[in-house]
């Protein structure tokens, strides 16, 4: 079974995460914790709860947390999709989960996720990280903690540093 | 200066390290070219035409002579003994190796610099005034905010992937606009409330590239302790809803503009209204903090000008010089001296390692150590006693930085352009050196007045072409390089582009077409007219006939 890192760790993957493509062709299975995504969970929601496994609603770029803002207390997992590393938004989606809901449960990164974002992303608010396949997972976990300095607060601690240094 | 503490100094050799590593996992293979480019972007490391460029940050253009010396000694190690000042005031080197600029990152950082976000889709340095901190006509010194909001930018978690490149200034100076605010992606203008509390007009919006355009007043005063989450509600907004479709639609421009200021007001404030009084707004302690890091250095009082005048009446080089290159200062006895990288046959901007260590020793002797970037690509010595100038200006002259054109014609602003740059499409600096050919009597651009003349090799307009009064803009026509020309843009409190004249001309054409345009400011001006007043009283066809009749 495939791995991600989850709070710092490497844990074999339990959710299985299905693409609206593959929900054209199939329904979600009984068993097994699975990731819909936010139009399919909109559409099929009180069926989707009535599972005995877990579900997690996976938002893509342009699906903000406001779409899901009401169901959030309903949701263990939330997974944010980078279809490449390089769109941003979803940085802001975390923290805005994180911040604006207060949302406690899983934050997770999946699609183009590698190492080097790794940080930036934990600082916003994800806990969980579905590394690109391609690539070393162990290697990636490096990638959480490059820095022991940072100026601005986030969602772990919103003081500046300058607050942190004279508490 | 702003004073490092203990955590800066690591944050940059921890920046050190991270960068080696994946320079290390690049050239091994285990990074695409792809994601590499990005990593290597916001460590100031482009791929240019001939070799990689590296983009060194000069934080609000403030440098000491141990950073500028290190500057020479990098130039002269890692590159071949000379360095560029850009439009954003960062200093940029055109030939090293990619192997070595891990080197050259702990390098700097040995003095308390970096390349940190100088490149690439984040927020990038913050620029001010040259003269920041001296200018008689600001109304408070703008150098602790950008070094607040330095701090807020740098490693921002957030915004280090935003649709596009995110450019801030911050100007002091009420009636005039010489941080060119108006065309940043946001610019903010300090203002004193009827208290005098610190505040800030904050405008978002302008830019120039492709689709120039000036900003709109998103907060019409935004209380200091609120500065930072106004920026991050502004940020937000433009990182959700930005457009990242097209690279050539997605500044924060095309959105503010898509939306309106209204809505993009509205969606900002939203924003804002979750994050004010929260745990980023600013403390009196760590604001007087960094003003601390500010404060006037050690003038002296006892400056006696006599001297000064009997050489301003005997010598007219110097007279010319003291009048066209220094500025009145806010202290009695005290100029600022720009130096000219200006001189005919060099690219705007250039300057060589030994240069850089004569310009470190004046300062040390002259300048309180320090040294000033420009966004015309000139260097500043702030804070020069009145009598000491005489002697400063003998020794420029000697360097070749005393040429007499500070906002003259001949004091063009033009980026690197296509002999150095892969984004080019037509070389900028043969054109600039054509125009200062050209216009070599000294007595004969002094009467021309001031005159901004900015060229860009191609539509990022790095050369600031849209705010030119005389703005030339190198266009590729079917693989030939042709020149577009415009004329009243402006970079001052009334920031403007510039319009277009019609079909762009070839190369060997410009200097040509450029004392057309002077003749006809010659033949219309009014007693004492500047090129632009003449050119927005008279409008564009008087010009458009004689170049093209």
């Amino acid at each position: 079974m495939a791995k991600v890192i989850v709070n710092g760790e490497i844990v074999e993957n339990t959710w299985q995460r299905l693409t609206s493509e593959e929900l054209d062709q199939q329904d979600v299975p009984a068993e097994g914790a699975v990731i819909v995504p936010l139009a399919y969970w909109l559409a099929h929601r009180d069926a989707l709860l009535e599972r005995a496994a877990p579900v997690g609603v996976c938002l893509e770029p342009g699906e903000e947390p406001t779409d899901l803002a009401a169901d959030l207390a309903a949701l263990p997992l939330v997974a944010v999709n980078f279809p490449a590393f390089k769109d941003g938004r979803g940085y802001s989606y975390a923290r805005e989960l994180r911040t604006r809901y207060g949302f406690e449960g899983e934050v997770r990164a999946v699609g183009d996720v590698l190492q080097d974002q790794l940080f930036y992303m934990h600082r916003v608010g994800f806990n969980a990280f579905e590394v690109r396949a391609d690539r070393d997972i162990e290697e990636a976990l490096n990638g959480l903690r490059p820095f022991s300095v940072t100026y601005q607060g986030d969602v772990h601690d919103e003081r500046p540093i300058y607050r942190r240094q004279s508490a | 200066m702003y004073v490092y503490q203990d955590y800066d100094q690591r944050l940059l050799e921890e920046r050190v390290a991270q960068y080696r590593d994946q320079t290390r996992r690049y050239l091994a293979g285990q990074l695409s070219e792809d994601e590499f480019l990005v990593l290597r972007l916001q460590n100031g490391l482009y791929i240019q035409r001939y070799a990689p460029m590296m983009r060194i940050s000069v934080p609000y253009g403030m440098l000491n002579s141990t950073q500028v010396r290190k500057l020479a000694s990098i130039t002269r190690d890692y590159d071949k003994g000379f360095c560029h000042v850009s439009t954003r005031q960062n200093i940029q080197l055109n030939w090293p190796e990619l192997a070595d600029t891990p080197d050259i990152l702990a390098e700097l950082a040995s003095v308390q610099m970096h390349a940190i976000q100088t490149s690439g889709n984040c927020i990038r340095n913050i620029t001010t005034d040259e003269y920041a901190g001296v200018n008689p006509r600001e109304i408070e010194d703008p150098r602790p905010w950008c070094e607040v909001i330095r701090q807020w930018a740098t490693f921002n978690p957030e915004f280090a992937y935003l649709p596009r490149k995110f450019k801030i200034a911050v100007n002091a100076v009420p009636d005039a606009d010489p941080a060119l605010i108006g065309v940043h992606d946001i610019g903010v203008q300090i203002v004193h409330d009827h208290n005098g509390e610190t505040g800030f007009q904050v405008w978002a919006g302008g830019g120039l590239g492709r689709t120039p355009m000036t900003g709109e007043v998103i907060g019409e005063f935004v209380a200091w302790p609120d500065l930072l989450a106004y920026l991050e509600a502004i940020l937000r907004v433009y990182n959700k809803y930005g457009n990242r479709d097209n690279k050539y639609k997605a500044r924060i421009k095309i959105l503010v503009k898509a939306l309106g200021a209204d809505k993009f007001r509205e969606l900002a404030e939203a924003e804002f209204a979750e994050l004010k009084g929260g745990a980023m707004t600013l403390t009196r302690e760590e604001v007087a903090r960094i003003k601390a890091c500010f404060v006037d250095p050690d003038y002296r009082t006892d400056v006696d000008t006599t001297a000064l005048h009997n050489a301003l009446d005997q010598h007219r080089a110097f007279n010319r010089w003291y009048h066209t290159n220094t500025r009145a200062h806010k202290k009695d006895g005290y100029r600022s001296v720009t130096l000219t990288l200006k001189k005919t046959g060099r690219i705007p901007g250039d300057i060589t390692d030994e240069q850089l260590e004569d310009v470190a020793d004046l300062a040390d002797r002259y300048a309180f150590s320090e040294v000033r970037t420009t966004h015309q690509q000139n260097m500043v010595l702030a804070d020069v006693a009145e009598d000491e100038l005489y002697d400063l200006w003998q020794q420029l002259d000697a360097l070749g930085f005393a040429t007499p054109n500070l906002g003259l014609i001949t004091d063009i602003v033009a980026c690197p352009g296509g002999d150095l740059c892969a984004l080019a499409n037509a070389k900028s600096v043969p054109i600039a050196e054509g125009i200062q050919r050209q216009f070599d009597d000294l007595d004969f651009v002094h009467d021309l007045g001031p005159l901004d003349v900015n060229i860009s090799g191609c539509m990022n307009a790095c050369g600031h072409h849209h705010i030119g009064h005389i703005g030339i803009l190198g266009v590729d026509k079917k693989g030939k390089e042709f020149y577009q020309i415009t004329l009243g843009g402006r970079g001052d409190r009334q920031s403007r582009i510039g319009e277009k004249m019609g079909p762009s001309f070839e190369s060997h054409e410009v200097t040509g077409v450029i004392g057309k345009i002077i003749s006809v400011y010659l033949d219309n001006r009014l007693e004492n007219e500047p090129f632009i007043s003449t050119y927005e009283r008279i409008g564009m066809d008087p010009f458009k006939e004689v170049v093209y009749g």
